[in-house]
């Protein structure tokens, strides 16, 4: 038997939604002008803050971690931390260690020394017998939970339509019932203006709407924690706007824990309370933007910066 | 030619039996591919191993000398099969074998970034699997699984040398009663490529479903007849 799940990818789009859902057949076939999209939301009750996550964001803190590749060492003994609530941008030319540390958190690459903390919990170890041992994939489920991240190239998944793309995590991994599922997927869909877009397959959208689904389906798993990876890079410039007003919205209207790796100077500036620069594994210089942006301190600061600058 | 076309019955018969070999080995073969295929993708060194052993030994072996195997060598050591099964297992066995390294390959050939979501997404292994990698790698492992159908469609043809009468019995029988070597041949070669051809069909026919669930084709309902059109050699079967 072919291990396709029928619902997923059934013709017309009419798959991801449930039978027993409780809408007026005529405004689905309808295309909706937004004003009317507009309409549905509120009738919902559903402000598109509503859609975000809500809960004590927790902090996070690296102690010591060094991650090697090979030869290459990507972090030496490198120590920060973030503030919980705080909106944090790395900066720095590319190999410097940014992206990996997003990648550590998310537990797509591994530790190979030091702590990560969230909260008061380590990611990569775990308590047996009053000792610290590496994490077993249960703990590092548990610690997963608290995390999302929204990636370079959306890496939304092609099998699914988007409102499926947006319910499966939260079906299968939170246990929600499908319905709950899709009235949250709604509302976020609703907040990032892809309301008419649900049975749409991610193929049929732009890059600035995939990357908006893509932000969508991280914000429907509730992380308190969010893991923004140049998610501009890969647009169009005419689409770099809509998605920074987006994740300004969310930075604004939520108190989620927030590292973002940017090149987009003017949305590090917008977004973040404090701006990290990195070299070859290292804090060069943080502080908050005006000070990095205006009067950097450290000539390596000066010369990235003037490089971005002039492209 | 007209004796030849006489034994209709028996080459139904024949036809039928070819057909059936062919789906119930390919079923064996289809289950095999999936259970040792994924084990070949396993973190753990010795699940991959299992699929390692089975993957080079049934491979490694003439479909015919397995066939023999089930059938004359197993019934001294008291394992007795029926002659149908023991040509289901050595069909499914060996075509399985290379299935095995189909769905193997097309779940590695399923993008990084796309386990990578399922990781954000704190899918679990399995969730993974099922949900995302499995269904994606499905797109790609369906061409060479039509390969592989047809290949197996071909091999039931050693059946014959157990007694089993299918078409290539059939076409020597008749061969042989009517003594028109050159028309029941031919017939036979017919019919190999008829039913060839509706393995063909059917195996399109799933890979258009595939591409419009991966959002590769615009959704419109195909129809057997575009498919029919597109298929190379159809107009020959009619």
């Amino acid at each position: 038997m072919p291990p396709i799940d029928p619902a997923a990818g059934s013709p017309g789009g009419v798959g991801g939604r449930p039978p027993s859902e409780n809408t007026d057949p005529a405004a689905e076939d309808a295309p909706k002008a937004p004003a009317d999209a507009a309409g549905v939301s509120t009738e919902k009750g559903g402000a598109p803050e509503a859609a975000l996550p809500r809960g004590e964001a927790p902090g996070i803190r690296f102690e010591k971690v060094v991650k090697r590749f090979g030869h290459n060492v990507v972090l030496r003994e490198l120590d920060f931390s973030v503030a919980p609530g705080e909106r944090v941008t790395l900066i720095g030319p590319s190999g410097s260690g940014k992206t990996t540390i997003l990648r550590l958190l998310m537990t797509l690459e591994k530790l190979d020394d030091g702590l990560i903390w969230i909260g008061d919990e380590t990611l990569w170890h775990m308590e047996r017998g009053g000792k610290r041992v590496p994490a077993g994939q249960k703990h590092l489920h548990e610690m997963r939970k608290q995390v999302g991240m929204v990636f370079q190239q959306f890496n939304l998944f092609p099998n699914m339509n988007v409102l499926r793309n947006l319910t499966e995590g939260p079906v299968r991994v939170l246990g929600l019932s499908r319905d709950e599922a899709v009235e949250r997927a709604r509302g976020l869909l609703d907040m990032v203006g892809l309301a008419d877009k649900e049975n749409a397959h991610p193929t049929q959208l732009s890059g600035g709407q995939q990357q908006r689904v893509a932000i969508a389906r991280a914000l429907a798993m509730q992380p308190r924690v969010l893991l923004l990876d140049e998610v501009t890079s890969a647009l169009d410039p005419e689409l770099v706007v809509g998605v920074q007003d987006l994740l300004r919205d969310i930075a604004r209207q939520s108190d989620i824990t927030l590292l973002c790796v940017t090149h987009e100077m003017t949305f590090a500036k917008d977004i973040s309370d404090r701006v990290l620069m990195f070299d070859q594994g290292q804090i060069v210089e943080e502080g908050p933007p005006e000070q990095i942006f205006g009067e950097p301190s450290e000539q390596r600061t000066r010369d990235f910066l003037q490089a971005v600058l002039a492209t | 030619m007209g004796d030849v076309l006489d034994g209709y019955n028996q080459w139904l018969d024949g036809a039928w039996l070819t057909f059936r070999l062919t789906l119930l080995g390919g079923a064996l073969a289809l289950v095999l591919a999936l259970v040792f295929g994924l084990a070949g993708t396993s973190r753990r060194a010795w699940v991959r191993g299992l699929n390692r052993v089975y993957v080079e030994f049934f491979r490694g072996n003439a479909t015919l000398v397995l066939l023999f195997w089930f059938f004359y060598a197993l019934p001294l050591i008291g394992l007795r099969f029926s002659t149908m099964f023991a040509a289901v297992l050595a069909l499914g066995l060996n075509i399985g074998a290379y299935g095995a390294e189909v769905v193997r390959g097309s779940i590695k050939a399923v993008p990084r970034a796309q386990y990578e979501a399922t990781v954000a997404l704190n899918f679990t292994p399995y969730q993974r699997m099922r949900r995302v990698l499995l269904p994606q790698g499905f797109a790609l492992m369906l061409p060479p699984f039509g390969n592989l159908i047809i290949e197996l469609m071909k091999g039931t043809a050693i059946v014959s040398l157990v007694g089993l009468v299918d078409l290539t019995r059939v076409s020597k029988n008749i061969q042989g009663s009517t003594g028109q070597t050159v028309a029941a041949f031919t017939v036979v070669l017919v019919l190999y490529f008829v039913i060839a051809q509706v393995l063909q069909l059917a195996v399109r026919y799933a890979e258009r479903r595939v591409d419009r669930m991966l959002g590769r084709r615009l959704p419109s309902e195909p129809s057997l007849g575009t498919i029919a059109a597109g298929a190379p050699g159809t107009g020959v079967s009619g």
